[in-house]
């Protein structure tokens, strides 16, 4: 669980990045956090593996202060997925990539083979055993890169902008991963922009704004809250668009989705005849 | 590293950062050679304080004096070589018969350290008014209104272009690192270069795969199309900078009289009369 | 008139063992806006770079059948020939800006021809004000957002005052506020300017109402060309995987329940209005 307590932080540069955030993140949850470019997302979820250490205020994971513990120590549990894999990507071949952050934290020779195998298989990647990771597509890097975060089973992934790059097939692929992820009882934080995306999942939605959480619940809530939306300076999913211009007919105003939204077209069009 | 903020160019409005670079790198080359010419200590604190006044018309007294600061480390080591080895072999020392005796003949041995030191410091201030008062975009124009072929000053400017890219990526990929388990403060001396290798590499390779696109951006925008390329921008040189040119000549003639016809008394030799 | 002409071009890599576009034949309009897109690695940046001559010269490799763009051949023409008439965007804005200064970079491609500087001048600050960014002019690159540095890229382009612009994936790293600021950007210059506009794009819900031409790729090869709307309705475009926009889906949902809306949708306005029809008149 990782319990954030009036969180500020400030750059060296003197950036204030966070000015008072107050979360709680309960096991197994799936949390999208969400806001325009430099919103301070990626600042915020960098606090719950102590890459950053609060400038004011906590933040604790499993009970425990960022503060008083190491990142490596952190890490055991938190995994995070960087948005570049090409900032991770070093090893001769993708076996070595994987085990790199399993021999980091001592696991014994068996216990990293096994998890290498785990590992490769779970993300379609066996064929790519012993080749270079720097020989591989881009896609495949990414794969890579999420791969060799999986491989210590973390209960917490983070994932930082997952979908930039990527064609609508490679975020379905996404989406089910990270649904599977959830069904594991896994913890996972999304950070992005892309609120289609988000809308065919529908998680827990924290959308920030200036370094505050502006407002927090289900993405159906969030996302299709006029007056919120704005704020944050993002645009919503298109079906949340088209609802909201056809709000005088007397529409629901909350959809998000094709299925719900046809669903209430035809009831509506059926009423009629 | 704070000594780096003393050759860091700083945006002043001020009469020295307006003057043409070509005007000021002469008169800090004439002063260069006014450094080595002169090897009395008396004739040294002379020159460290012509640049005085540059630094306080140019505002950058602070930053200045941060490359003072960080010279001293290497002047120190200069100041005890000097001496160390003038007291083993006192033969370039006029004033010195045999070996270093009379407190006299310490006196000349330290000023002689002092001198030596003083030229280094020297040297090093002129340079950090230089680099503190010159953009370098001016820089990179005046390289090419000196004939220096465009290659090469495009490799300068776009190299200090990227510098903060760089240093901004660096951090990335340590961050990323150290959130699979990388410790770069634990181990012995060999651990810790071997530690560095995961962040070296994808930088290595980053930088590698940035060039090429940088390449295919500019072959994309004509590069090479015509021999001679024209300029957005063009140094012209105006009055402030002729008065320069003149000041720095006439400094070196000044120079050059004195140690050719006045013999310049040592500190020592003052003091004891 | 065509501006883009190309027929059967296939183009092998060096050292690749199968070609990354095979008989590629398309034939773009002047004044078109076109957009390319495809499942990751369909060959669509490979086709783009042909456009402005990278490949062949840059990149060598094998290129069969002919392209012809602005009316050259693009296998006998420099790269630095055919940057006259055309202008490619790539998809990393801080890899495509060099200069220390804005407005030196948009000055770059004019500078390379040699341009005398009063003209220079005008051109840069043109190009600045076309794409909404003259009070950056002065600024480094490195304290830009995103967004602004892509317009920065667009701007340099612009100077150069090409017929085509070729925009390859420019908003990937923007967020969609930033992005629609770019595709209104592009949108200007290919409606105001008469710029063709050939942009490759995932992220066809926000891209596709400015679009009057879609070519889908796949494998290499060109599957797919037609208008938005017959290509958002073809089943063969769900199955290859493009990101079909959610109103056009909503659109095909209601057809297969039966309910005709007439006109395929490709906005999020002309859905409004059609379900706004739909809804009254029965």
């Amino acid at each position: 669980m990782i319990d954030v307590k009036d969180l500020h932080f400030t750059y060296p540069t003197g950036l204030e990045a966070l000015k008072g955030i107050n979360l709680t993140v309960n096991d197994g949850e799936f949390l999208a956090v969400m806001g325009q470019n430099g919103a301070g997302k990626t600042t915020l979820v960098k606090h719950f593996n102590g890459l950053l250490k609060p400038t004011k205020g906590e933040v604790l994971v499993d009970g425990v202060s960022t503060r008083d513990v190491s990142v490596a120590k952190l890490a055991r549990n938190v995994g995070f997925v960087f948005q570049n894999p090409d900032h991770q990507l070093f090893s001769e071949t993708v076996e070595d990539e994987i085990a790199f952050a399993l021999k980091n934290f001592g696991f014994e020779e068996a216990v990293i083979e096994k998890q290498v195998d785990w590992a490769l298989n779970l993300l379609d990647l066996t064929q790519y055993r012993k080749t270079s990771p720097f020989m591989l597509s881009g896609g495949e890097r990414k794969r890579v890169a999420l791969a060799s975060i999986l491989a210590w089973d973390p209960q917490v992934i983070i994932l930082d902008e997952p979908t930039i790059g990527q064609d609508y097939q490679q975020k379905e692929k996404l989406r089910q991963f990270i649904l599977q992820l959830n069904a594991q009882k896994k913890t996972v934080i999304v950070v992005t922009h892309d609120v289609e995306f988000v809308a065919e999942c529908n998680p827990r939605v924290i959308l920030m704004s200036q370094g505050k959480i502006l407002a927090e619940g289900i993405a159906k809530e969030i996302l299709t809250n006029q007056k919120l939306v704005a704020q944050a300076s993002i645009v919503p999913p298109q079906i949340t668009q088209i609802f909201l211009e056809l709000a005088d007919l007397g529409l629901p105003t909350d959809v998000i989705d094709v299925p719900e939204a046809t669903e209430i077209l035809l009831e509506r069009l059926r009423e009629r005849s | 590293m704070s000594v780096f903020e003393g050759f860091k160019f700083r945006k002043v409005s001020s009469v020295v950062h307006n003057l043409d670079p070509r005007v000021k790198f002469f008169y800090v080359c004439v002063l260069f050679v006014m450094a080595i010419l002169f090897s009395k200590l008396l004739a040294l604190v002379v020159l460290f304080f012509i640049p005085l006044p540059f630094v306080f018309m140019a505002r950058v007294k602070r930053q200045w004096l941060r490359s003072l600061r960080g010279a001293a480390f290497l002047a120190v080591f200069i100041f005890a070589t000097n001496f160390i080895f003038g007291y083993f072999y006192p033969a370039s020392f006029q004033e010195i018969t045999g070996s270093v005796d009379t407190l006299m003949e310490y006196l000349v041995l330290l000023e002689r350290a002092a001198a030596m030191t003083l030229r280094f410091v020297v040297l090093i201030a002129s340079f950090s008014v230089f680099f503190l008062t010159t953009s370098p975009d001016h820089l990179g124009l005046a390289l090419q209104q000196s004939h220096i072929p465009y290659e090469f000053c495009f490799a300068f400017t776009t190299a200090v272009r990227f510098v903060p890219v760089l240093a901004d990526e660096a951090q990335t990929i340590m961050d990323a690192q150290k959130a699979r388990g990388l410790e770069l403060e634990r181990g012995n001396f060999i651990k810790r270069v071997r530690n560095y290798i995961p962040i070296l590499i994808p930088l290595i390779v980053n930088a590698i795969r940035r060039s090429l696109e940088l390449a295919e951006a500019m072959e994309s925008r004509a590069w090479g199309a015509s021999k001679n390329r024209t300029n957005l921008y063009t140094l012209k040189l105006k009055r402030a900078d002729y008065i320069l040119v003149l000041v720095s000549v006439l400094m070196i003639i000044i120079a050059v009289y004195v140690w050719l016809y006045v013999s310049i008394p040592s500190l020592t030799t003052l003091l004891s009369l | 008139m065509a501006v883009i002409e190309t027929r059967d071009l296939t183009y092998t890599y060096p050292g690749a063992t199968k070609p990354s576009i095979k008989d590629v034949s398309i034939t773009i309009n002047k004044g078109d806006f076109v957009i390319l897109t495809g499942p990751s690695g369909c060959g669509k940046t490979t086709l783009c770079r042909c456009f402005n001559g990278l490949i062949p010269h840059f990149y060598n490799g094998t290129l069969e059948g002919e392209i012809v763009v602005a009316g050259l051949n693009v296998a006998d023409h420099q790269i630095h020939q055919l940057a006259r008439h055309v202008g490619l965007v790539f998809q990393n804005p801080e890899n495509q800006l060099f200069a220390l200064s804005v407005e030196k970079d948009v000055a770059f491609g004019l500078e390379n021809f040699a341009m005398p500087r009063d003209e220079m001048r005008k051109r840069v600050d043109w190009a600045l004000q076309m794409a909404g960014i003259s009070e950056l002019s002065e600024r480094p690159p490195h304290e830009l957002s995103g967004g602004q540095q892509q317009r920065v890229a667009i701007a340099s382009v612009l100077a150069m005052q090409p017929d085509i612009m070729v925009l390859d994936e420019p908003t990937s790293f923007l967020d969609p506020v930033g992005a629609e600021k770019i595709f209104e950007v592009i949108n200007e210059l290919n409606k105001k300017l008469g710029i063709t506009i050939i942009l490759v794009e995932h992220r066809l819900d926000l891209a596709a109402k400015y679009a009057n031409h879609v070519i889908v790729m796949d494998e290499g090869k060109v599957v797919l060309s037609g208008t938005p709307r017959e290509i958002f309705t073809s089943e063969e475009a769900r199955l290859i995987g493009v990101g079909i926009p959610k109103a056009t889906r909503l659109y095909q949902q209601l057809k297969q329940n039966g309910i005709d809306l007439k006109t395929v949708p490709v906005t999020t306005e002309e859905t409004a209005n059609l379900l706004r029809e739909a809804l009254k008149h029965d």
